[in-house]
């Protein structure tokens, strides 16, 4: 900087030009945008490295054939859609997460009422043991829930036969192990909607529930008119984001059937780990893993639009 | 329409008593505004009116029915926050209709109402808006207009205007009148402004410290406060207070304020003020209007006297001046013309006509 300074002092062409070359420099470091960008380059090279490039090499990889020598285009795709064990897993994976999703968004919104009508110190309480589900990391308390749901030694079918009932096979046949993955899910999600909606809750105005009182609107008009309206982009961008987080779940899956019985309860991720890690097709896993990216992109998309545009109109 | 009447109404957060038993009637039609400082307990009477607060104790009545136990929503009122509390996700025809829909009016019917309180309150051309595309003044009539449509027995405004700035509150306030003489419908509305309680109200109810210290027409309260606070309160720049003891001198009544200063007690009120002689804790309110500068016609009560200036401050139309009497700061209103100066002795006029004489250790104007 310094030199530029002096340069610029002197007489003749090149140092004429070399002091301009300095100042444009100068210029350069000193606009804004540029601070910007370099303040924001860690977490672009890190989103780039850790982001971007998987999923563009995930997308590369589908369209190898299973050497990994020959581009394929699509056939991988076109395949697994021929073979009816990927057939029941876009079903599961499709019952799995929408069940999920609307299960967690209705008890959070149950819970997250009740919680909003205590007071003070007890609702900090509440909220934070309500939590607990949500903060335990999964892979442990799905092991927990495993255990629950073991058909001999289990705390469950114990308490069932003390009751005098038969014990349940909960991972045993299809449709026990579909619900259980699902309650498990639900279990683990509902404390996030409770949250959120709480939040949201919290952010409704005192005095619209007071005009509308006025206006002669009775409890279950204000939750109509007036809460639900006014929570609509949290409840879309919740729903949405749990919907995207649930379709990709892993774990509950992989811990308590590993997709049984029967590949019955497998989902996108876990039949993809399934095929491309256990069973060696690397390619194809990664076709499975990217299956339903264009459906929740196309999802997302919309979604996003319409709460922006909601959100542009309501904020006041 | 409907009269509204309170019953020894209390209220009470936890041990903190907000209003302490108030007794009111307001008649059908009455445009009545409950005025106070802060915390004075008007905003509470008002949502106990509307029902958005239980009732301690005492009872509440509109139209001559005991509403103690019924909801807001079956009282048959309008209020007007004063943040509006406008649906942010409707627009300004779905706010208006809001209460018309809930209780089933026919469409066309509420498309009718709508439109013709649009009218009144000229703001026909933002009934697609929603609030947020609106100003603060185009808010307050949207708020306005929520009320009317309805066709409520009684209309409370809770602080409509604080939000708005200086100039659009003077409008929005004539706006307010307006609207008011021709709907006619019964009105109370709080604010803590004074000018805009003069201002508006067919009738003005001074509150403080949860009770009613006075309730009457506007030049009522400023012409015969009962206490010092209602004297206090009303009027601007407020009244003066200056400690004085009353004298019997010769036959006659004498208000002395300082050694060298006093005034004689106008010969009407002497018969009123001789059982305070020789007590202490007197105070002479007098409001600056009523010290004026001297004149070359002299009315009866008038009396002249000279004192220093502290300060001077010229308003354009009068002039205000300050000085001090035993260390009391007094304010007086004068002519711009008059040649007043700071520092500078001025011979000034009071106006002992429109004296109060209040017994500080009860606060009540005797």
């Amino acid at each position: 900087m310094a030199n530029g300074r002096t340069i610029a002092i002197g007489i003749g062409t090149e140092a004429s030009a070399a002091s301009r070359r300095a100042g444009s420099l100068k210029k350069l470091a000193r606009r804004r945008s540029t601070t910007a960008l370099l303040l924001c380059a860690p977490l672009i090279v890190l989103i780039v490295g850790l982001k971007l490039y998987p999923t563009f090499y995930a997308i590369f990889l589908s369209m190898l054939d299973r050497k990994m020598e020959h581009f394929v285009g699509l056939d991988n795709f076109a395949f697994l859609l021929t073979r009816p064990s990927f057939q029941l897993v876009i079903f599961q994976s499709c019952l799995f997460a929408i069940t999920a999703v609307v299960m967690k968004a209705v008890i959070g919104f149950i819970v997250a009422h009740l919680m909003h009508n205590i007071r003070g110190r007890n609702q900090r309480i509440w909220r934070g043991l309500l939590l607990v589900p949500w903060v335990i990391p999964l892979a442990l308390s799905t092991l927990t829930w495993w255990w629950l749901f073991d058909p001999s030694y289990s705390a469950l079918n114990w308490t069932l036969n003390w009751l005098g009932f038969e014990s349940i096979p909960f991972l045993g046949t299809t449709w026990n192990a579909r619900i259980a993955v699902i309650a498990v899910n639900v279990w683990f999600g509902a404390p996030f909607f409770m949250i959120m909606y709480l939040a949201a809750l919290k952010s409704v105005p005192e005095q619209l529930y007071e005009a509308a009182a006025i206006d002669g609107a009775t409890a279950w008009q204000k939750l109509r008119f007036i809460t639900l309206p006014m929570m609509r982009n949290i409840i879309l961008i919740t729903m949405l984001y749990s919907l995207i987080v649930t379709f990709a779940d892993f774990d509950i899956v992989r811990i308590l059937t590993n997709g049984g019985p029967q590949d019955s309860t497998h989902l996108f991720a876990t039949y993809a780990f399934n095929v491309g890690i256990e069973s060696g097709n690397i390619p194809r896993g990664a076709s499975v893993s990217l299956f339903m990216f264009p459906v929740l992109a196309t999802l997302a998309f919309f979604v996003l639009r319409d709460v922006l545009k909601r959100s542009r109109e309501v904020s006041t | 329409m409907a009269q509204v009447t309170l019953r020894k109404v209390v209220k009470k957060y936890d041990e903190v008593l907000a209003v302490r038993g108030i007794d009111l009637d307001i008649v059908d039609k009455e445009f009545i505004v409950l005025v106070g400082p802060s915390g004075c307990g008007k905003s509470t009477t008002l949502r106990m009116i509307a029902g958005l607060e239980e009732i301690s104790d005492g009872d509440i009545a509109i139209g001559g029915d005991v509403v103690n136990d019924v909801p807001p929503k079956d009282r048959d009122i309008a209020m007007v926050f004063q943040n509006y509390a406008l649906y942010p996700h409707m627009n300004v025809y779905e706010n208006m209709s809001f209460g018309l829909k809930l209780k089933r009016t026919p469409k066309d019917e509420i498309e009718r109402r709508v439109k013709q309180a649009a009218q009144i309150l000229d703001i026909t051309e933002l009934l697609d808006r929603k609030p947020k595309q609106l100003s603060g003044g185009q808010r307050q009539r949207v708020a306005m207009g929520r009320a009317i449509v309805r066709d409520p027995k009684v209309f409370l405004f809770d602080e409509p205007l604080s939000n708005l700035d200086a100039k659009l509150r003077v409008q929005m306030r004539t706006e307010i009148k307006k609207v008011h003489q021709k709907v006619r419908t019964t009105t109370v509305y709080v604010t803590h402004d004074q000018v805009e309680a003069m201002t508006l109200a067919d009738r003005v109810v001074v509150m403080n410290a949860g009770l009613i210290e006075q309730v009457g027409s506007p030049n009522d309260l400023y012409h015969s406060p009962a206490t010092k606070f209602v004297a206090g309160f009303i009027g601007s720049p407020a009244m003066n207070f200056i400690a004085c003891r009353v004298e019997q001198a010769a036959g006659a009544l004498r208000l002395r304020l300082s050694d060298t200063l006093s005034f004689p007690v106008p010969a009407d009120r002497t018969a009123r003020y001789t059982p305070h002689v020789g007590k202490p804790n007197l105070l002479l309110g007098l409001r600056p209007e009523h010290i004026i500068e001297t004149r070359p016609h002299i009315e009866p009560n008038q009396h002249d006297f000279e004192i220093l200036i502290d300060v001077v401050e010229p308003m354009g139309m009068e002039t205000l001046v300050y000085f001090t009497i035993e260390g009391t700061e007094v304010c007086g209103r004068v002519n711009p013309n008059a040649g007043a100066t700071a520092e500078k002795p001025m011979k000034l006029r009071a106006d002992l006509s429109n004296m109060h004489l209040i017994d500080d250790s009860t606060g009540k104007v005797l």
